[in-house]
């Protein structure tokens, strides 16, 4: 454990160092950033099974005892997030070199593996003021990917979104401050203990913080306008990457605040009121757009008020289904992603009303959104469908009919909404058609690699629709894991 | 002391956020670099009152000694804020040389809805 725990972000780290040193070779830098991204994905799977096996696992790093020293430490929620966001960051990594051009500056690869490290590192922590270290860390890799190239239309969306990080990040110092001026600690295990002391108002003022900070993270409503504004103007393995794991970091730390610090100290029914919000605002925003990649930017902050339902309904099969969902959403997010990538590849727009008939002309594109998009929406036998089955279970177990309602009402929107973008780009013809499309019949050629890529992220999510059983499973012992902490607490404090 | 650095806190939190709600690109860097002053500061303060070095063997046991933990996660954070302003301060700069304007631009959408809404006004004039 002592090696393998701090593994998927020391490899990362060091291959960027590598990368960067080789910076004059394009095909070094990518066998670098694929070596240290299979490498990681390696121990976050051999975690996961130690994890499995043995219950949470911790390590204190340069032998310092727990608490005075940063400790790192996974339980099954942790591994489990680890696994997944490797297996979509190695997918897109390879969308990325297949795509040629997407990382011909030199300073792609070295950021993407940072971006990796710091990813991981927000999942493994167990360090109050290190999670807001692996943030930066994750922050200062992702202000220069999705600025790279410096365009104006990037320079200008990339400014929205360094800011907003920057003033989320101020309050995120200022909530640990109070944390540690309240109890003296920020490591998280102590934290569980030692705020349980604390006077209930204040306990709850300080929880809120964590709410709203984590909240801007995660793209929660009211807080989430900078993501669509943002977003869509990055490359499509950036923002694919992104979309897949920078908000889905934001709910992990949101769903472990609330769990392990704050348990109970923000009521049920405003996290639901929240859940409720995001989710209809989010797809309210998207049925009004008419570009692919606004269409989707505006669905991941509908689906993450699917996230934060468990979280609102507190009990372990709420807290089952928030943990699937996660688990499902990242790989789907970025698949509808790295799709609207193929489309802005072969067709030379993502705007609805310039493209159209890529059915004909890019059939398998076509076939992999059909099926991340049924996905995305719910549809028996997809994954999306067990993760909101588990939802809308626990909506019932718990007695929330108005939540149960509001998800089934979203995911009708996002099924209509997902129809638009098929609509649009694979059925009938372009109105304003681009170069590409208007006056060809033959088929658009995208490179193998990018489609095999996006073609094995979608095989990624059918999979975890027919392994729906095992990973629900192991989603409940981890929400088990997160009511009652003690096994996480004892973990750390023995290490 | 405290009374004093606490309001010193409270003033840069409000710059900060003052400056930041401003349309000039230079401004808003100017109030996110006062915010995170302000948050370092706090940071710094919540360890406690002022002591000796907590060096082993320089102090005895009745003697005051600063808390080290906070100052070593604020030397962190400054470190962070600073390349943090730096890589802003640069991106303001590209801004510049693209636009030649030192001012937030709007937001594409709202731009086609305000558009819109104008061109529904006129029409319901006439």
């Amino acid at each position: 454990m002592r090696l393998l725990l701090p593994a998927p972000m020391v490899v990362p780290l060091l291959f960027a160092a590598f990368a960067v040193l080789a910076h004059r070779s394009r095909n070094a830098q990518r066998a670098l950033a694929v070596a240290g991204v299979s490498v990681a994905l390696a121990a976050a799977i051999a975690i996961l099974v130690v994890v499995n096996r043995d219950g949470p696992q911790a390590v204190t790093i340069g032998g310092w005892p727990a608490i005075i020293g940063i400790t790192l430490v996974a339980d099954l929620f942790s591994a489990l997030m680890l696994v997944i966001s490797l297996v979509t960051v190695l997918a897109v990594l390879v969308f990325a070199v297949g795509q040629r051009h997407s990382d011909q500056q030199m300073a792609f690869h070295p950021a993407y593996l940072v971006l990796t490290a710091g990813v991981s590192l927000a999942f493994v922590t167990g360090d109050l003021f290190n999670l807001f270290v692996s943030f930066e860390v994750l922050l200062a890799a992702s202000y220069v990917l999705i600025t790279l190239g410096g365009a104006r239309d990037q320079v200008r969306h990339g400014m929205t979104y360094v800011v907003i990080n920057m003033i989320a990040s101020a309050l995120f110092l200022t909530a640990i401050a109070f944390v540690y001026a309240a109890v003296g600690t920020v490591n998280m295990a102590d934290l569980a203990e030692k705020l349980g002391t604390l006077p209930d108002e204040f306990r709850t003022a300080l929880a809120l913080l964590f709410v709203v900070v984590f909240g801007i993270k995660a793209a929660v409503f009211p807080v989430f306008s900078w993501l669509p504004d943002s977003y869509p103007t990055a490359r499509a393995p950036v923002v694919a990457v992104f979309a897949g794991l920078l908000t889905k970091v934001g709910v992990y730390c949101l769903v472990r605040s609330q769990t392990l610090l704050f348990p109970g100290a923000v009521p049920g029914w405003l996290l639901l009121t929240l859940a409720g919000l995001t989710m209809i605002v989010g797809v309210l925003g998207a049925i009004a757009q008419n570009d692919m990649k606004r269409i989707l930017s505006f669905h991941i902050v509908s689906q993450i008020g699917y996230m934060i339902i468990g979280l609102g309904l507190f009990t372990v099969s709420g807290l089952a289904g928030t943990v699937f969902f996660i688990v499902h959403q990242i790989p789907v997010k970025t698949s509808l992603f790295l799709v609207s990538g193929l489309v802005e590849e072969s067709a030379g727009s993502t705007a609805l009303d310039r493209i159209g008939g890529l059915l004909r002309r890019a059939p398998v594109a076509a076939a992999l959104f059909g099926l991340a998009a049924l996905s995305l929406a719910g549809i028996p036998p997809f994954s999306g469908f067990v993760g909101k089955l588990s939802l809308v279970e626990a909506g019932f177990g718990a007695g929330e009919y108005t939540i149960v309602a509001v998800s089934l009402v979203g995911s009708i929107l996002t099924l209509f909404s997902m129809a638009k973008i098929w609509n649009g780009a694979f059925w009938g013809t372009a109105e304003r058609p681009t170069p590409a499309i208007a006056g060809t019949t033959v088929k658009l050629r995208t490179p193998m690699l990018m489609t095999a890529a996006t073609a094995g992220l979608v095989a990624v999510t059918l999979a975890i629709a027919l392994f729906a059983g095992p990973i629900y499973d192991l989603s409940h012992r981890a929400a088990e894991g997160l009511i009652d902490p003690s096994a996480y607490v004892q973990a750390v404090l023995s290490s | 002391m405290t009374v004093f650095t606490a309001a010193l806190v409270a003033i840069l939190y409000g710059a900060g956020v003052y400056m930041i709600l401003q349309r000039t690109l230079t401004k808003v860097v100017l109030g996110l670099a006062l915010l995170s002053h302000g948050a370092n500061l706090l940071l710094l303060i919540v360890g406690g009152s002022a002591g000796l070095a907590p060096i082993i063997g320089h102090f005895t046991g009745d003697d005051t000694v600063a808390d080290p933990i906070p100052q070593a996660l604020v030397l962190t954070a400054i470190v962070i804020s600073f390349g943090m302003t730096v890589f802003l301060l640069a991106l303001a700069y590209r801004s510049w040389q693209l636009t030649r304007d030192d001012s937030v631009e709007d937001d594409a959408e709202d731009r086609r809805i305000a558009r819109q809404l104008a061109h529904r006004r006129s029409e319901g004039r006439r």
